[in-house]
């Protein structure tokens, strides 16, 4: 029998957080960003049946990276938890801080119960209010912190990079095709600086509308209306920005 | 909060996190049951209980769609309970739900249907067919067996936009959830009788969506004349039928000026010929 070898709780902690964040970091990244009428989440994902991006309520949409089955997990969890309040109560006393609340309570129980492997998953709870000032956003790291976030956020494998990029070129009352188009010049930027060109195919975007008619403002955009969406803003810029440029 | 902050570390109780089901009832039921009304239990009654009703409900195919209806009239006993209740409601973007019988638990009952279809809808990433909603509303009807038996019945008519088939269908129920499916029209509640006569005579394959509207108010006007629970078109109040309509484009209540607009042109009518049109005899 060998002695265990005695571990102090900084190190413990510090060893789960390293694992949680290199498990976090293998994945790509999604993007969250305001727009004039609402949210928008832009995520790198090939698949189409495995969403990164999903609806909580009718104000509320949920985003992820990390392990699937892990954050898959959660989401659910957040639908059966609003739909039980707001069948409980009113629709109207679902609320994002409330869900994001919830969400950090779970995960942050789950990442200092020692019997428990750490959760390797970053949310982003997001609620759109009647005006751009109104608009909530809430970033919950693999730790159970909640961190209020405005404009633009990022969060996955090359988030620090991807989020700086996006804080110095984000303003308020982008249109959406604008948004997007940052968005995904943005998710483009590897680590090593160079440039991708992602395509329509590898998106899954969605957005909270706060113009749209329904009670329910999630929406996700497909096909060809991401399509046309992404092509109107790289003609506009390719005529505004650079005008000399044919080859775009 | 009960429901919801029933761990004590205000993290997500066990079964919000288990995977497996898609429906909100099933975890309902595991989670919270005294939540569903199914699993309420009467006192004893004796006699009739005196409680809110709700009337009439009709529902009628056309092509490239459905149309669904209902008067505003609740009645309790002889006494008129509401003037103005809607028993007409949207069930999903495709489909709408009527309903007939002890109000209150009809509403609810209306309240936990939309929340199943939106949970499964959330939870799986795709809609359930026609078939499996109308399907689920038989359960939740089921459920209320025992309390249907003691006088508190509630009894929807379902119709909705089929995406698969491109057409429009109604589903109608009786007390133990037995559902079947109608070709053309239907109608339930204490003046479905009359309304189905009504529209036996009215209604053709071939009408439009503006003429198969009429021919629907033209219904619930002959089951108001000779119902007395059953509200016709309130002229002085402006309290008119609630019609809606599911197409290929989803579903759509018409606006009150709209439906008073027709409501008027069939009161002008029935000025004429109280009895409203008349058929061929051969």
């Amino acid at each position: 029998m060998s002695t265990p070898f005695y571990v102090s709780p900084q190190q413990a902690m510090a060893d789960r957080a390293e694992y949680a964040r290199k498990g976090i970091a293998r994945g790509r990244s999604v993007v969250v960003l305001q727009y004039a009428d609402g949210i928008v989440f832009v995520a790198e994902n090939p698949s189409r049946a495995l969403h990164k991006v999903s609806e909580i309520y009718d104000r509320i949409a949920f985003a992820a990276v990390g392990k699937y089955n892990e954050f898959e997990n959660l989401r659910i969890g957040g639908v059966r938890y609003a739909d039980l309040r707001g069948f409980t109560y009113d629709r109207e006393d679902v609320t994002a801080r409330g869900l994001a609340n919830v969400y950090a309570q779970t995960l942050g129980t789950i990442f200092s119960s020692v019997g428990e492997k750490p959760y390797e998953v970053e949310l982003i709870v997001a609620e759109v209010g009647s005006a751009p000032e109104d608009d909530q956003i809430y970033r919950l790291p693999h730790d159970g912190s909640i961190v209020d976030e405005h404009g633009a956020v990022a969060v996955g494998g090359n988030s620090d990079q991807i989020g700086s990029y996006l804080d110095q070129r984000h303003r308020d009352g982008m249109t959406l095709a604008e948004a997007l188009a940052l968005a995904v010049e943005s998710l483009g930027r590897d680590t090593n600086g160079s440039d991708r060109q992602l395509t329509a195919e590898q998106l899954e975007v969605a957005v909270l509308d706060r113009t749209r008619p329904q009670q329910r403002k999630f929406k996700r955009i497909l096909g060809r209306q991401l399509a046309r969406l992404m092509e109107t803003e790289s003609a506009s810029t390719a005529k505004t920005d650079e005008p000399s440029d044919e080859e775009e | 909060m009960e429901a919801n902050t029933r761990s004590t570390t205000g993290r997500l109780p066990a079964a919000f996190l288990t995977p497996g089901s898609s429906s909100f009832l099933d975890f309902l039921g595991d989670h919270a049951p005294e939540l569903l009304p199914g699993n309420r239990t009467l006192p004893p009654l004796k006699g009739a209980v005196e409680l809110p009703h709700g009337t009439t409900i009709v529902a009628a195919t056309f092509d490239g769609g459905v149309v669904l209806a209902g008067d505003r009239r609740a009645t309790m006993g002889n006494v008129i309970a509401q003037r103005d209740i809607e028993k007409v409601f949207p069930a999903d973007e495709y489909s709408a739900v009527g309903i007939a019988g002890t109000a209150g638990l009809a509403v609810e009952m209306v309240k936990l249907f939309q929340l199943e279809l939106e949970h499964y809808e959330k939870i799986e990433g795709a809609v359930l067919s026609l078939e499996g909603k109308a399907n689920r509303l038989s359960t939740m009807i089921r459920g209320n067996l025992g309390m249907a038996l003691q006088g508190l019945a509630v009894v929807p008519l379902f119709a909705g936009y089929d995406t698969e088939r491109d057409r429009g269908r109604i589903f109608s129920y009786d007390v133990t959830g037995g559902r079947s499916e109608e070709t053309g029209f239907a109608a339930t509640g204490s003046g479905s009788v009359y309304a189905r006569g009504s529209l036996k005579k009215l209604y053709r394959r071939d009408l439009a969506e503006r003429e198969m509207v009429t021919a629907v108010v033209q219904a619930l006007y002959d089951a108001a004349d000779d119902d007395s629970a059953t509200g016709g078109p309130d002229v002085a109040r402006r309290i008119f039928p609630i019609v809606t309509v599911i197409t290929e484009d989803g579903f759509r209540r018409l606006a009150d000026a709209e439906v008073s607009e027709i409501a008027r042109s069939v009161l002008d009518e029935r000025m004429e010929r109280p009895d409203g049109p008349q058929a061929q005899v051969l």
